[in-house]
Parts: structure tokens; sequence; C-alpha cells
């Protein structure tokens, strides 16, 4: 019996290695993470705008009702992508997650400071391989890279009232993301 | 024999504490970094590289996008700021000035983060739509019977969340200390 406490300890040691390693290991094991839930209703390297969330149904918990928001899964592993939004009248923006939703970079309507927000996301290694003189030329270009291969981009328009809900989603319409060919 | 028995008792412990630990965090939703102001918390970091394991598997387990640094931080709100929780029967009111953010959105929402069916069909109010007083006060009504002026309808059910949004902010960006609201007040006002 002098044991028992021995054991209990071995007990709770063992415990927190099961408690650390399930917690870390939950974002792959996750079946019904953001990412999940958005790949049947979203083709890859394309913006497809999300359905407004509605007391019956909604695509993801506690999105925010007053703005229209638009989607974009991409892969990189073909190339860089290229995103365009157009900016709404009242605020934009646009928000980079990781394949396990990992919000990495965001910006918005007036940090990109123009009638558009234009980026360039690449994964590291895509960003190293880039000829050094398009690095110069371009310097205007913003370019983020992905942590991940896959991810998702969020572009999030306001509607400051609910009547100009169709006008937020008029502006998303006109974002696009695509592959950049790249040039062999 | 002892040692077999001794094996198993440490084994299944282990387990029943490890993973009840896990469950308990995650639907919790325990996170590091928490910014308090009244009644409101935010987890600034949770919408960085910066978020820590926690909020990162239980982001993963409800399924949201969290709202990135840069683009604005979201203030949960789950009693007033007497501590009682919020009540979908009990009518309660918001009020003050508007935080210093671009734009804020408020939107009420059930523990799971669904919104709540109602007759009007309104689940948040915006920082432009929201009517204020001559001094540029608001005071929002959360209850479940119709009020003049500002209301949201809270559908009478058992609990609810409140989620205040502010974008383009430095609250939780820039500043750290707790004196940086003033956000605003939440007091309750009567039970039907």
């Amino acid at each position: 019996m002098i044991r028992l406490p021995l054991w209990i300890l071995g007990a709770l040691l063992l415990a927190g290695i099961v408690h650390l390693s399930t917690v870390l290991a939950m974002p792959q094991a996750a079946t019904q993470d953001a990412y999940s839930r958005l790949a049947p209703l979203t083709p890859v390297n394309t913006v497809v705008p999300l359905a407004p969330p509605t007391a019956q149904a909604a695509i993801m918990p506690f999105m925010d009702s007053a703005f229209a928001v638009a989607v974009c899964r991409y892969d990189l592993s073909s190339g860089a992508l290229k995103l365009n939004a157009p900016v709404s009248l009242a605020y934009t923006s646009v928000t980079f997650y990781t394949r396990n939703s990992v919000a990495y970079y965001a910006i918005n309507d007036r940090a990109a400071g123009r009638r558009a927000i234009e980026l360039d996301l690449m994964t590291a290694e895509q960003h190293a391989e880039m000829p050094e003189e398009e690095g110069v030329t371009a310097a205007d270009r913003l370019i983020i890279e992905s942590p991940t291969t896959t991810g998702l981009i969020a572009l999030r328009a306001l509607a400051p009232e609910a009547g100009l809900m169709a006008m937020a989603r008029r502006a998303l319409a006109g974002a696009q993301c695509r592959i950049e060919q790249t040039q062999q | 024999m002892r040692l077999f028995f001794g094996s198993c008792f440490t084994l299944l412990l282990a387990a029943v504490i490890g993973l009840g630990a896990t469950w308990l965090t995650l639907t919790r939703g325990v996170a590091f970094g928490s910014l308090t102001i009244g009644a409101w918390t935010a987890w600034p970091k949770s919408g960085s590289v910066d978020i820590d394991p926690y909020a990162r598997a239980t982001i993963a387990r409800t399924g949201e996008l969290p709202i990135g640094t840069g683009d604005g931080v979201a203030f949960y709100a789950h009693t007033d700021d007497a501590g009682n929780p919020f009540d979908g029967r009990c009518t309660f009111v918001i009020s003050g000035m508007s935080p210093a953010a671009r734009y804020w959105t408020v939107t009420l929402y059930d523990p799971e983060g669904r919104l709540i069916a109602n007759t009007i069909d309104r689940h948040g109010f915006t920082s432009a739509e929201v009517v204020r007083d001559a001094s540029g006060r608001f005071a929002i009504n959360v209850g479940p019977r119709a009020r003049s002026g500002n209301w949201l309808p809270s559908g009478g059910i058992e609990k609810f969340i409140l989620v205040w949004r502010l974008y383009d902010t430095p609250i939780g960006v820039a500043m750290r200390s707790t004196k940086e609201g003033p956000m605003p007040a939440i007091v309750r006002k009567g039970c039907s």
C-alpha cells in the first residue's frame, strides 16, 4: 500500500503527457475545422462568396452577421497566388489563415491605402526563388509568405446597415485570386 | 499481480485525467494572454501566429475563423458588469460611448456561436446604425420583448453570448493595459 502514492504520481505525470499531446494534436485531428467546413463549398484558388449566417444555418460559428464574406481556398503547390480585392465603401479587410485556421496576416482597406487590396501570396521557397530583378521592379507589390502550402483567405466587407448588404456583396464579387503562370 | 493491477490503475487514471483536462480546457475556451475590460474579454493573440496551443485547439474544434490582428479584435461577454449571467428572459442594457475604432459591431449568439431566430431579423448592431443621444452615447436593450430605440432580441433563450468586435482599432494591438477602455457597460434591468 506504500506504493499507492507512487502509482498515483505516475498516473498524474502520464495524465499530463496525455493532456498536452491531445491538445497539440487537436488541430491536425479536427475534422470540423474551418478549412474542412469550407472545402466542399469552395473550389480551390477561386473567390467564392459565402452564404450569410442565419439562425438556421451558418457555415462557421461566430460569424459577424454585419459582414459579407468571401473565401479563397488556396493551394500554392503549382505556383504563387495573386489576390485582388476591390474595397467597398465602408470597410474591407483581407485575412490570411493557415491550413489550421491560424491567422498569420491581416490587412484592411486603409492600411492598403488604395482602391483595391493587391497582394502576392507565396511559400517561403517560392519567395526565395523569385528572380532578384523582379523583386526590385515590383517594389510596390506586397508579398506575403504563407507558412503552409494550403490555407484560406477570408475577404470581409462591412454592411454598415442591413440595407447595404447587397453593396458589400457586390464589392466582394469583384475580387479575384488566381495562380500566376510561372515562366519556365 | 500487484504490478499488473497497479499499471492498469495508473494507465486508466492517466487517461481519464488527461483526456478530461483536455475536454474541459477546450469546451471552456481556455487561452492565455486575455485582455479584460469590464465584462468584456478578448484574446488579441488568437488573431496572430502567437496564438497559444489551447486557443489553436479550441478554434480547430469549433471551426471558427478568428478575427486577425490588423483587422480587429473581438471581445466576448457572458455576464453583465455585476457578474449576472446572460439570461434571455432578462433585459440587459449595454450603454456607453463608442470605443476607439473605425467601426464596431455587436452580435448576439447562443453559446455555440449560432445566431438566434427572431421576428425582426436582427442579430446585432453596427456603429453606423446604432441610435445615439445628443451627447453621442448609446444604449442597446437586449431582451425578449420589443423596446423602443435600439432593441436586440434575445429570443428568450436560456443563455446567450455577446461579441463586441472592433475593426481597425489600436485596442489590443498598440496598448496592453486595462486602462485602454472604456468598453460599454452592461447592466441587468430586471427579469420577466
